[in-house]
C-alpha cells in the first residue's frame, strides 16, 4: 500500500464576478491528478509557476479545499475524517516552505519555533522539551545555545534548517517540501540539499519534493513527475524522465535547462528551436479540443505519459 | 448604500428620541406662562406620544419624500430651512478642501523628495503643530487676529446684506467672507495629506521602477513628476472621499465661530434648542454624506488605479 | 568600451563606509557578452548600479574611474549622465514585476527613452515602439502597447523591459540577473532573445548573474567576483574547462546539475561574510578553506595572468584540492607509490 495516495484531486477556486456579485468557478487549478507515494521514497513533482503544484501541497496539507477526489494517507481518506481524527494524522505530514525568511516567526526564538508543533501535539514538562529541542537544533546543524536567538540572526540556509527542524519534531512519516532551497545561493543550496538528503535516509522519510529546477531535483530524486495546467503529463524514475522522455512538454522542460558546457550552445540552441517547432505543430497528439492534457498511460511498468 | 442609510436612520431616531427633553420643551423654553398641561396637549397633536416605531415610520416615509417636516424653532419647513443654507455649506466646504490639497500637495511633495533637508523637518513641524492644534482655538486666534485686530477680513456672516445680489461686488463680498473659515479649516486639515504624501512619497522613490526611470536618462524633476508623484497620489485620491468627514465635522466649529450660516451653526443652533426635526435632518444628510464620500473613494480608486479598474 | 579602473563603491552602515565593491577593474569590449557572476551580497548588483549612477548619493561613496567612450561617468553632473543613461548606457533590471510602472501603460514606458533622448514626433515615437515589442516577439503589439504591466505575464514584461532598453540603440546593455524571476522554459526563450539581438546590434552587454547555466549560455568572458573583489576572469571555455580560483572550483562542483550522478554535492565551508565584518587583507577566501595553511596565501592577494586573458587572485588556487578532488589524488598517489 502507498503511504500517500491522491485519486482524481481537483482543487478548483471561486471569485465573483459580475453586477450581481456570484461566485464563478475558475477553471480547476490542479484538475483530476492522481499520484502514489510509496514508503522511504523521494519523489519530485516538477512545474513551472502556476501548474498548480503549490496547490496540491497545500491540498495535501489540508489547506485547500478538495472539489473533487480523495486524498487517502496510509489508506485512510483525509478528506472524510473526522477534524481532531484528522488533526492526529496531520502529525505525521510536515511541511518545509520555500521562503525561509517569510515562514519563520521572527518575533519568536528558535526554542518556541521548533517546540511549536511539540506543544500541539504532545504533553512534554519543559526540561522535557528542552532535551528534544535541543537535540533537533543539533541534529540540523545548529549550536545548542542558538535556540535562544531569533530568526534574524540566522543565514538563509541556517533558517532553512531551523524550518527542517520544525517539521521533523513531530518525527513525521511524511516530508512535504515546497521549492526548499530556490531562494538559496548556490552553495548554501549545496548545504540544504545534502541535508535533506541525510535525514530522508536517517529517519526513513517519505518525501514530497516540489521544484522548478530539473537539475536539483535529478540530483534529489528517484521518482519524477511533471505537471502542467494541474496535470501530470509525465511521470517515471530518473531513467525514464532525463534519458527517454515521451511527452513534448518535457522535452522542452529539459532543452530549456540551461546547458553547462558553453561549447554546446549552439546545439542546445538549436534543439530548443527544434522542440518549439514540434511543440506548436504536434499540439493535438498531447491536449484534447479544450486544450486540456490527455489522460496518461503507461509506456513501461514505470514509465507513464499523457499520449493520445 | 440603502441599508446601510436606513440603519443610520434608526440609530439617528432612536439617540434623537433618548435626548433629554423634546421639541415642545425646546419651543417653550423660558416661557413660564405655559403649563405642563398645555404642553401635554400639544404633544398628543403632533404625535409625540406614540410609541418610537410609529414615529420612526412616519418621519422616514415624509423624509424619503423630502419632507423633514417643521422646525418648530424657525417656524418653516426644515426642508426649506437647509435648502436656504446648504448652498453656503458646500460653498465653504469645495473652498477648504481645494486650499487644503493646493496648501497641502506641494509641501508633501517637497517634504517627500528631499527628505530629511530643513524644507522637510519644517513642513514636518508645521503638520505636527497644525495636527496638534484644536481647530476651535486656531479659528478664534485668527478671527481676533485678521478679524478684528486687523481687520482685513470681515468676522462673521456669509456675505454683507446691503450688497446687491448678482453684482461683481456680491461674489467679490462673498469670497471676502469665506476667506477666514476656509483658510482656519484647510490649514489643519492639511496634516494627513501631507503625512500620507511624504510617507508615499519616500517609500516610492525607493521602488525599481524608479530606478528604471532614472537608467531610461529621465531627468530628477521628470522622475518625480511622473513617476513617482503619479504612484504617490493614488492613496490621496483614495482618500478624497474621506475627507467630506473631516469637513463635516470641522464645519460646526468653523460657522459657529465664524458665525457662517451653513449647516453646521444651524446643527449647533438646533442642539441648543433642542429642535428635534432640524436635528435628525442634519445628521441624516450628514451621514449621507459620509456614505457617499466612501464610495466616492472606491470610485475614485477604480478610475486612477487600472489595477483594480479590472478586478 | 567601457573601461572600470580600480573602482570602490562604499555603502554608509551605521555611520562608517564600507566597500561592496572593492578595487574592481575590468574592460567590456564592443560585440562581447561580459557575464559577472557570485553569489548575493557579493557586490555584482552594486557594481552594475555605480556604472549608471544609481546609488542613492546620501549614502553611497564612490571612487575610482568609469571611463565610457572617453567620458569618465563619475565625474558627471545627473544631467550629463541622463545624455548617456537610456540612450548609449541602458539597463535591464532583475524583477519584471516591479522595474515596469503599475500605472503607465506600456507604450508609453518604452516611448519615454526616446522623448529625452530622440527627436521623434508622437507618430514616429508609437510606431518605434511597436516595432520595439515586435523584435522582442511580441507580436500583438497593437493591443500589448495599450496595456498595464499588470495585464502582463512575467516573460512578456520581461520582453517590454528589453525592448525599452533597446528604445534607443544602445552601445552598452547592463542586465541584472534578467532571467532570474522567470520560469525555464521563459528564461531559455528570452537567453535566445538577448543572445539574437546581441547579434544584430553588435552591443556590448554586461550580465550580471548568480547562475552558472545562464552564464554558460550567453557569456564570452567571465568575471567571478567574490566579498567585492574580481577572483577569477577567464574567457568562457578556460572559465568552465580550466577553472582554478578555489570559490570558482567550489562553486561549479556545488552545482546538482554538473554531475548528474547522485553523491553528496560540494559544501563550501562558512559562511559569506556580511560586508561590515569582512576583512580587508589577505586572501579574503581563506577562512573558508581552512585546510589551505595561511603561509600559501599570498599577504596582499593580486590578479595574475595565468595564461593570457585568464586571471585568478592569489596563489592559493596552486595548492588547493577540492576534498573530493583529494581523495582521487590520494588514490592515485598510493596507486603510483605501490
Amino acid at each position: 500500500m502507498p503511504l500517500l495516495q491522491l485519486r482524481d484531486v481537483t482543487v478548483q477556486f471561486t471569485k465573483t464576478a459580475g453586477c450581481l456579485r456570484r461566485t464563478m468557478p475558475t477553471p480547476p487549478v490542479v484538475d483530476q491528478l492522481s499520484l502514489q507515494l510509496h514508503q522511504g521514497e523521494m519523489y519530485g513533482l516538477v512545474g513551472e509557476s502556476g501548474c498548480g503544484k503549490s496547490t496540491t501541497a497545500r491540498a495535501i496539507m489540508g489547506l485547500n479545499q478538495l472539489a473533487k477526489g480523495q486524498i487517502l494517507f496510509q489508506g485512510d481518506d483525509l478528506s472524510k475524517m473526522h477534524r481532531s481524527s484528522r488533526k492526529l494524522r496531520m502529525k505525521e505530514i510536515q511541511m518545509i516552505f520555500q521562503d525561509p525568511y517569510s515562514s519563520l516567526n521572527p518575533r519568536k526564538n528558535v526554542w518556541n519555533i521548533i517546540a511549536e508543533p511539540l506543544r500541539n501535539f504532545e504533553r512534554l514538562t519543559r526540561a522535557e522539551e528542552l532535551k528534544k529541542v535541543q537535540e533537533l537544533v543539533e541534529r540540523v546543524g545548529l549550536n545548542a545555545e542558538s535556540i535562544y536567538q531569533y530568526p534574524h540572526q540566522f543565514s538563509g540556509g541556517q533558517r532553512q534548517r531551523i524550518g527542517i527542524a520544525r517539521a521533523l519534531a513531530l518525527r513525521p512519516q511524511l516530508l512535504i517540501a515546497d521549492e526548499p532551497v530556490s531562494a538559496l545561493d548556490v552553495s548554501v543550496q549545496a548545504q540544504v540539499l545534502n541535508f535533506m538528503k541525510e535525514i530522508q535516509e536517517e529517519f526513513d522519510l517519505t518525501m514530497l519534493f516540489i521544484s522548478h529546477d530539473l537539475g536539483i531535483v535529478r540530483h534529489m530524486c528517484d521518482r519524477i513527475g511533471i505537471m502542467y495546467k494541474g496535470r501530470l503529463v509525465e511521470e517515471g524514475t530518473i531513467q525514464d524522465i532525463y534519458e527517454r522522455p515521451s511527452h513534448l512538454y518535457t522535452k522542452r522542460l529539459l532543452a530549456a535547462m540551461p546547458e553547462m558546457n558553453p561549447e554546446k550552445r549552439l546545439e542546445k540552441m538549436k534543439q530548443r528551436f527544434r522542440i518549439n517547432e514540434e511543440y506548436e505543430l504536434a499540439n493535438e497528439q498531447f491536449f484534447d479540443s479544450s486544450g486540456r492534457v490527455v489522460e496518461m498511460r503507461k509506456i513501461t511498468d514505470t514509465h507513464w505519459a499523457a499520449l493520445k | 448604500m440603502i441599508p446601510q442609510l436606513l440603519l443610520l436612520s434608526i440609530l439617528i431616531f432612536f439617540l434623537a428620541k433618548q435626548m433629554p427633553g423634546d421639541a415642545v420643551t425646546g419651543a417653550f423654553m423660558g416661557k413660564p406662562n405655559v403649563s405642563a398641561e398645555q404642553m401635554e396637549k400639544i404633544r398628543e397633536q403632533h404625535g409625540l406620544n406614540d410609541p418610537w416605531i410609529v414615529q420612526y415610520g412616519r418621519w422616514i416615509g415624509d423624509a424619503i419624500q423630502g419632507d423633514f417636516g417643521q422646525s418648530f424653532v424657525h417656524k418653516q419647513p426644515v426642508t426649506q430651512l437647509l435648502a436656504g443654507r446648504i448652498g453656503n455649506t458646500i460653498w465653504l466646504s469645495v473652498a477648504t478642501l481645494v486650499v487644503t490639497y493646493v496648501i497641502a500637495i506641494p509641501l508633501g511633495m517637497i517634504a517627500g523628495r528631499w527628505t530629511g533637508s530643513w524644507a522637510d523637518q519644517f513642513i514636518v513641524t508645521y503638520n505636527y503643530v497644525s495636527f496638534a492644534t484644536p481647530v476651535f482655538v486656531f479659528a478664534l486666534l485668527m478671527l481676533y487676529v485678521f478679524g478684528f485686530v486687523l481687520n482685513w477680513f470681515p468676522s462673521g456672516g456669509s456675505v454683507d446684506i446691503r450688497i446687491e445680489e448678482g453684482t461683481a461686488e456680491y461674489v467679490w463680498d462673498r469670497l471676502k467672507h469665506l476667506v477666514l473659515p476656509v483658510l482656519s479649516g484647510s490649514l489643519l486639515l492639511t496634516y494627513s495629506t501631507v503625512q500620507y504624501l511624504r510617507n508615499e512619497i519616500i517609500e516610492t522613490k525607493m521602488k525599481d521602477f524608479v530606478k528604471t526611470a532614472r537608467a531610461k536618462g529621465v531627468p530628477e524633476h521628470a522622475v518625480y513628476r511622473r513617476h513617482v508623484l503619479r504612484h504617490s497620489i493614488l492613496p490621496i485620491a483614495a482618500f478624497l472621499g474621506y475627507e467630506i468627514t473631516g469637513l463635516i465635522a470641522g464645519s460646526v466649529f468653523i460657522e459657529t465661530i465664524f458665525s457662517y450660516p451653513g449647516l453646521g451653526r444651524l446643527f449647533i443652533d438646533s442642539i441648543m434648542t433642542r429642535d428635534f426635526t432640524v436635528v435628525t435632518a442634519l445628521v441624516l444628510i450628514s451621514g449621507a454624506a459620509v456614505i457617499v464620500g466612501t464610495m466616492l473613494s472606491d470610485i475614485i480608486l477604480r478610475m486612477v488605479d487600472p489595477r483594480i479598474r479590472l478586478g | 568600451m567601457l573601461t572600470i579602473h580600480n573602482l570602490r563603491t562604499s555603502f554608509r552602515i551605521h555611520d562608517e563606509f564600507h566597500p561592496a565593491v572593492d578595487g574592481i577593474s575590468l574592460t567590456i569590449h564592443k560585440n562581447e557578452v561580459l557575464a559577472i557572476v557570485g553569489e548575493s551580497g557579493c557586490g555584482k548588483s552594486a557594481l552594475a548600479l555605480s556604472i549608471l549612477g544609481l546609488h542613492p548619493p546620501e549614502r553611497t561613496k564612490i571612487e575610482g574611474t568609469i571611463e565610457f567612450q572617453g567620458q569618465n561617468l563619475l565625474q558627471l553632473s545627473t544631467a550629463e549622465l541622463n545624455q548617456i543613461r537610456g540612450k548609449r548606457l541602458a539597463m535591464i533590471f532583475q524583477d519584471p514585476m516591479t522595474a515596469l510602472h503599475p500605472l503607465m501603460i506600456i507604450g508609453r514606458q518604452i516611448e519615454e527613452p526616446m522623448k529625452y533622448h530622440l527627436t521623434l514626433s508622437t507618430k514616429e515615437k508609437k510606431q518605434r515602439a511597436l516595432q520595439l515589442l515586435e523584435r522582442v516577439g511580441i507580436h500583438n503589439n497593437e493591443q500589448v502597447y495599450q496595456q498595464y504591466p499588470h495585464e502582463l505575464s512575467g516573460g512578456m514584461r520581461q520582453r517590454v523591459l528589453i525592448a525599452m532598453a533597446l528604445a534607443c540603440d544602445p552601445e552598452l546593455l547592463i542586465a541584472d540577473e534578467p532571467t532570474t524571476a522567470l520560469d525555464v522554459t521563459i528564461q531559455a526563450q528570452i537567453m535566445e532573445l538577448m543572445k539574437e539581438l546581441q547579434r544584430q546590434s553588435q552591443a556590448g552587454i554586461l550580465l550580471i548573474t548568480h547562475d552558472l547555466g545562464v552564464v554558460a549560455e550567453m557569456a564570452d568572458r567571465v568575471a567571478v567576483m567574490y566579498a567585492g573583489e574580481i577572483v577569477e576572469l577567464a574567457p568562457i571555455h578556460t572559465l568552465f574547462h580550466n577553472p582554478l580560483h578555489p570559490y570558482t572550483r567550489s562553486l561549479l562542483h556545488s552545482l546538482p546539475s554538473s554531475f548528474g550522478q547522485k553523491g553528496r554535492l560540494h559544501v563550501i565551508e562558512g559562511m559569506v561574510p556580511a560586508i561590515e565584518h569582512l576583512k580587508r587583507s589577505g586572501c579574503r577566501f581563506a577562512p573558508r578553506i581552512p585546510w589551505i595553511s595561511n603561509e600559501l596565501h599570498e599577504v596582499n592577494p593580486v590578479l595574475h595572468e595565468i595564461a593570457p586573458q585568464h586571471f585568478v587572485r592569489c596563489v592559493c588556487h596552486q595548492h588547493f584540492y577540492l576534498p573530493t578532488e583529494r581523495i582521487g589524488d590520494e588514490i592515485n598517489a598510493s596507486i603510483t607509490a605501490t
